[in-house]
């Protein structure tokens, strides 16, 4: 694999594929979920491959439950294979999270309590995913809404000992930092301070909702919306502290007219600028 | 301390309606019920939302409010088996003929399973198309050959009317009145990538009968004359052709 640009991308919505084919808009690369692109053919085939021959591809997994615990579906390992195979993506990655327990798949991304156990079952999903697909994958942090008293190891350490132990790379959503902060009534500052950002090869930058709960503001990672200003201001101390980075903006749910989501890539790309050209300024002096 | 394969199946229990699994909690503990619903809410929902992107007319005909509690029955009896939800809902059609609050829309099982068959036409297989000169070169061979049908044609026979009901109820259009009869459609994926539906006469539907049977052009042909003395088989195949859902001459046709 080579590497995504460190730019703004875009989360590929079929309903934009006339106007991105139209105006060829200048971005760092586009990413997919993966799972809808698994059926045999179609124009859901002859989309991506039409995006991929003019972008670079970051292909994003939502399904292989990498925190379940009665491991992976070879079956659905094979079918990531062969998109890899198909259209050799730049990146691959996946979440910190289950959503298969049994035969049933739950289409969410379900939190798991941080444990040894946990530790070493996720390590073993990591390394089976890397092994089967031939790629070093990236693994997300979640957004989470409840705790679990069973967890013993913070979520950025617990993030940490996977990228050691199995070589992975990290995918950080800041969206989700702040959703899962505020929720848990953390500092999102003091947790990106403790947030192997050495692993870091792709950012995710997406909007959330917000209901009240009588002790405060419970986030809702809803995809559904803007990038919140808070979330910029985060995303913008990171990138200072790591330099470019690939960076989406995700958008899946209420999904508005192409120039939207285009202006959102747009000022994740001047933040990106700017910390690139302050990088060359330093250089040079 | 719950082993992990215990707590996801109290986790995965309390999703479908269980209290909350052991060792969920919140910074206010009195709140991980409220957040824990989160979770709940966000399966159940994110599945409705899936089911009614693959059947929008089921969905239109009725209504959103009702079509969600119904999802969420459905859900829980047919949960999806993959993370592939583009092909989730292939019970949904049965589904129906047994949920006793639709036994008043008899015509809804139907029209559920022209909407699975369009899901399943739109990410079939490709296929080459035939070319034109192929099927005129083979026309002297007519009880010989078959042809070979693209992957996405399906073929719908219903008791009502299925495509009357299906087009009147696309987003935009305001449906007018209905007079049920049998229809029968042909869906298939053109080549354009998008997935028409054919209304079928009775000489027509016979055909194509026939041809998914892979008998022999000519006793398909008949077939549907017998149905239809009307029916002309070479205006249906020309169209079957400029679709691009003819991709293949079989010889040695029985």
């Amino acid at each position: 694999m080579t590497r995504l640009p460190a730019d703004a991308g875009l989360g590929f919505k079929p309903e934009h594929f006339a106007d991105i084919r139209a105006s060829r808009p200048d971005l760092g690369f586009f990413e997919v979920h993966a799972e809808n692109y698994m059926g045999a053919g179609g124009a859901p085939h002859a989309m991506l491959a039409a995006l991929r021959a003019d972008y670079a591809l970051s292909l994003h997994g939502v399904g292989l439950s990498i925190g379940g615990a009665r491991g992976l579906d070879p079956a659905h390992l094979a079918r990531l294979r062969a998109l890899i195979e198909r259209y050799q993506p730049e990146s691959f990655s996946e979440h910190l999270a289950w959503s298969s327990h049994g035969a049933d798949y739950l289409n969410d991304l379900l939190p798991l309590p941080y444990t040894p156990e946990t530790l070493a079952l996720v390590c073993d999903h990591v390394d089976q995913v890397q092994e089967a697909l031939g790629v070093r994958m990236l693994l997300e942090n979640p957004s989470t809404y409840v705790l679990f008293e069973q967890s013993t190891i913070p979520e950025t350490e617990f993030l940490d000992e996977v990228a050691r132990r199995t070589g992975c790379g990290l995918l950080l959503d800041v969206n989700n930092v702040f959703v899962s902060c505020v929720n848990h009534r953390t500092d999102p500052r003091a947790y990106l301070a403790a947030f192997p950002l050495a692993h870091v090869a792709e950012i995710h930058l997406g909007g959330h909702a917000e209901e009240e709960l009588p002790s405060g503001p419970l986030l809702i990672d809803s995809h559904g919306a803007e990038v919140a200003d808070p979330v910029w201001a985060l995303y913008a101390e990171v990138i200072a502290r790591t330099g470019p980075l690939p960076s989406l903006i995700e958008w899946d749910n209420d999904v508005p007219a192409f120039p939207v989501l285009l202006a959102e890539a747009r000022r994740a790309q001047a933040i990106l600028r700017a910390v690139g050209e302050g990088e060359r300024t330093n250089a040079v002096a | 301390m719950p082993s992990h394969e215990t707590f996801l199946s109290a986790f995965r229990s309390g999703i479908f309606g269980a209290g909350l699994p052991v060792g969920v909690t919140a910074r206010n503990p009195d709140e991980a019920e409220r957040r824990f619903a989160v979770y709940r809410n966000n399966v159940l929902h994110s599945l409705t939302e899936a089911l009614a992107a693959r059947f929008p007319v089921v969905a239109r005909l009725v209504g959103a409010e009702f079509f969600a509690a119904m999802a969420r029955v459905f859900a829980e009896a047919h949960p999806p088996e993959s993370p592939m939800l583009f092909d989730w809902g292939g019970a949904f059609p049965g589904f129906l003929e047994e949920f006793p609050p639709v036994a008043g829309l008899p015509y809804l099982p139907d029209v559920a399973r022209l909407e699975r068959a369009r899901g399943r036409a739109y990410h079939a297989a490709d296929a080459e198309p035939l070319p034109p000169a192929a099927l005129a070169e083979a026309a002297g061979r007519a009880d010989r050959i078959a042809l070979g049908l693209h992957p996405s044609v399906a073929l719908i026979t219903s008791g009502h009317a299925i495509h009357a009901i299906w087009a009147g109820n696309q987003p935009g259009v305001t449906p007018g009145p209905i007079s049920d009869r049998p229809e029968t459609v042909l869906v298939l994926r053109d080549r354009t990538l998008e997935v028409p539906v054919w209304r079928l006469g009775p000489g027509e539907a016979a055909f194509c009968a026939a041809l998914l049977a892979r008998r022999p052009l000519l006793a398909a042909a008949e077939a549907a004359l017998t149905t239809d003395p009307q029916f002309a088989p070479q205006e249906l195949l020309a169209r079957l052709q400029r679709a691009g859902a003819l991709i293949s001459i079989e010889e040695d046709a029985q």
